[in-house]
């Protein structure tokens, strides 16, 4: 019925879905979607570094994430710049150096909007393995540490005053942060991970009381984007990034009428 | 002084911000079954004091012993983000997985049982000081940090709430620091003093603080004269007729 790619694609885009759910919740609640995109934008100087040295694309990626953000801690520290400035000054350099590395890259044809936007028809039985692998080990890590970064995503000072190491927590999350975008940059494209963070969250946030309700609606609504956004992209032949946002976006507007009820309710 | 029974001390304990000494030079002691009461004005180091026995403070001056990690702490201030869905049942267990009969029995004790599905965010003042304080001591602490644990709540509740500080202090056996502006109140119960300001005016009993002339400056002869009234307290009775009858 389907051809292979898209069972494929598919198969990457649930699990992407089942990690960028619970993370993403911990983006809006902490505030770090402007993070994500600084780490997704580094993403593209990563990707250049693994067709430069012949490396694993999502090993590479992770990597250059990585060090974008123990940049940011240090600029942080030794800077009086404001955070935001920071972000944007990482962002957009780390984009740049990537876009001009890959200018000398003349050797190799970049598939540039494949990057920035994603393409099912790039994912491979590897990419599958990979976003698997990574996504469950991204899940266990983010189980272990949940207590102490959910304390102190409530209060640091609660966290810390009883004993529970926020500050270890939020140096592995800002890891997992690097982790999750190194996986799904294929699929979903550098410039749009942040959204499949963000967007799924938003709109489990409209509906939800309870910080695991959250977390399971925002995990519902990630893989109800992804089959929408994959189909509507095999049927109007668009790109496969933008088509699983615009789904997210569309069950985004569907969860606003659930606060206009719940207002109306309690009136 | 350093006993087996010591929970938490601060040796010539300081800190400072941006260059600025927000308190120094503080020693203290809480032990098992103990309450310290820091009292001063605002300003005074009371809140940061606390946060340097927890730990939250790290580069402080001085040094700090702490002998448990079994903390309940209810701070000052508590910003909490809206962004989170949060309902008191929720918070109850953020930093310990707490059974949900000891949820309930800690609500209880604090008056918000029925609150327990409600969100967060919805509560009242006076209502989330309570929610605080029952999250500190359903974990059965050995140490209690409590920054000010009354504020907001009304006056009938305010007396029962202490009353239930000085109860967990002796059926849980834990150390409690307590911060209060309430001189009425926290006197009848504090087993030990320290009066701050920037550092440490005077410590001791209750009486012997209120003795103290720089608690005196500090608060004023009629603070003073409040805790006399409980020094004398019980102490005699008067009949109608006007005569003193010792007791």
């Amino acid at each position: 019925m389907f051809d292979d790619f898209f069972i494929r694609a598919l198969v990457a885009g649930i699990g992407i879905a089942l990690v960028t759910g619970p993370l993403g919740c911990f983006v809006v609640w902490r505030r770090l979607s402007y993070f994500g995109d600084t780490l997704a934008h580094s993403a593209l100087l990563g990707v250049t570094m693994a067709y430069s040295f012949d490396l694993n694309i999502a090993l590479s990626v992770f990597l250059i994430s990585s060090v974008i953000a123990l940049i940011l801690i240090q600029l942080q520290k030794k800077t009086n710049l404001p955070g935001d400035a920071l972000l944007g000054l990482l962002a957009h350099s780390s984009l740049a150096v990537g876009l001009v590395v890959i200018g000398f890259l003349t050797f190799i044809r970049f598939d540039i909007m494949g990057l920035l936007f994603g393409d099912i028809l790039a994912v491979n039985t590897n990419d599958i393995f990979t976003i698997w692998t990574g996504g469950a080990i991204i899940l266990i890590v983010l189980k272990l540490i949940w207590k102490p970064l959910f304390a102190s995503t409530v209060n640091y000072e609660l966290a810390e005053a009883e004993g529970l190491n926020p500050d270890r927590a939020k140096a592995i999350f800002t890891i997992l942060m690097a982790a999750v975008i190194a996986i799904s940059i294929k699929m979903v494209g550098l410039l749009l991970i942040t959204g499949m963070l963000i967007i799924p969250a938003a709109m489990a946030r409209n509906i939800s009381d309870s910080p695991q309700k959250m977390v399971f609606y925002s995990v519902i609504g990630g893989l109800l984007s992804v089959v929408l956004g994959l189909f509507s992209s095999l049927e109007f032949n668009t790109s496969s990034g933008p088509s699983i946002i615009v789904a997210a976006l569309a069950l985004f507007i569907l969860s606003l009428l659930n606060i206009k009820q719940s207002i109306k309710l309690k009136n | 002084m350093n006993s087996q029974n010591t929970l938490v001390k601060l040796n010539n304990a300081g800190f400072r911000q941006n260059g600025k000494w927000l308190v120094e030079g503080v020693s203290l002691n809480v032990e098992k079954g103990k309450i310290v009461t820091l009292i001063g004005p605002n300003g005074s180091g009371k809140s940061t004091t606390a946060k340097i026995a927890l730990g939250i403070y790290k580069n402080i001056e001085g040094s700090v012993e702490k002998y448990t990690n079994k903390v309940g702490y209810v701070p000052q201030k508590i910003s909490i983000d809206w962004t989170l869905p949060l309902r008191v049942n929720d918070f109850m267990v953020l930093t310990e997985s707490i059974k949900d009969n000891e949820i309930n029995e800690a609500l209880s004790l604090t008056g918000v049982m029925h609150l327990k599905n409600k969100n967060l965010g919805n509560l009242s003042g006076g209502e989330f000081q309570r929610v605080l304080l029952a999250r500190a001591i359903s974990k059965k602490p050995e140490l209690l940090v409590l920054d000010e644990p009354v504020q907001g709540v009304d006056y009938t509740g305010e007396i029962a709430l202490y009353e239930l500080i000085k109860k967990i202090s002796d059926t849980l056996n834990c150390g409690i620091l307590l911060i209060s502006h309430d001189l009425h109140t926290v006197m009848t119960a504090t087993d030990h003093v320290v009066c701050l300001n920037g550092h440490v005016c005077c410590s001791g009993s209750p009486i012997d603080v209120a003795k103290n002339n720089e608690y005196k400056t500090l608060f004023g002869e009629q603070a003073s004269q409040i805790l006399s009234v409980y020094e004398h307290k019980h102490d005699h009775e008067h009949s109608h007729e006007g005569d003193i009858k010792k007791n």
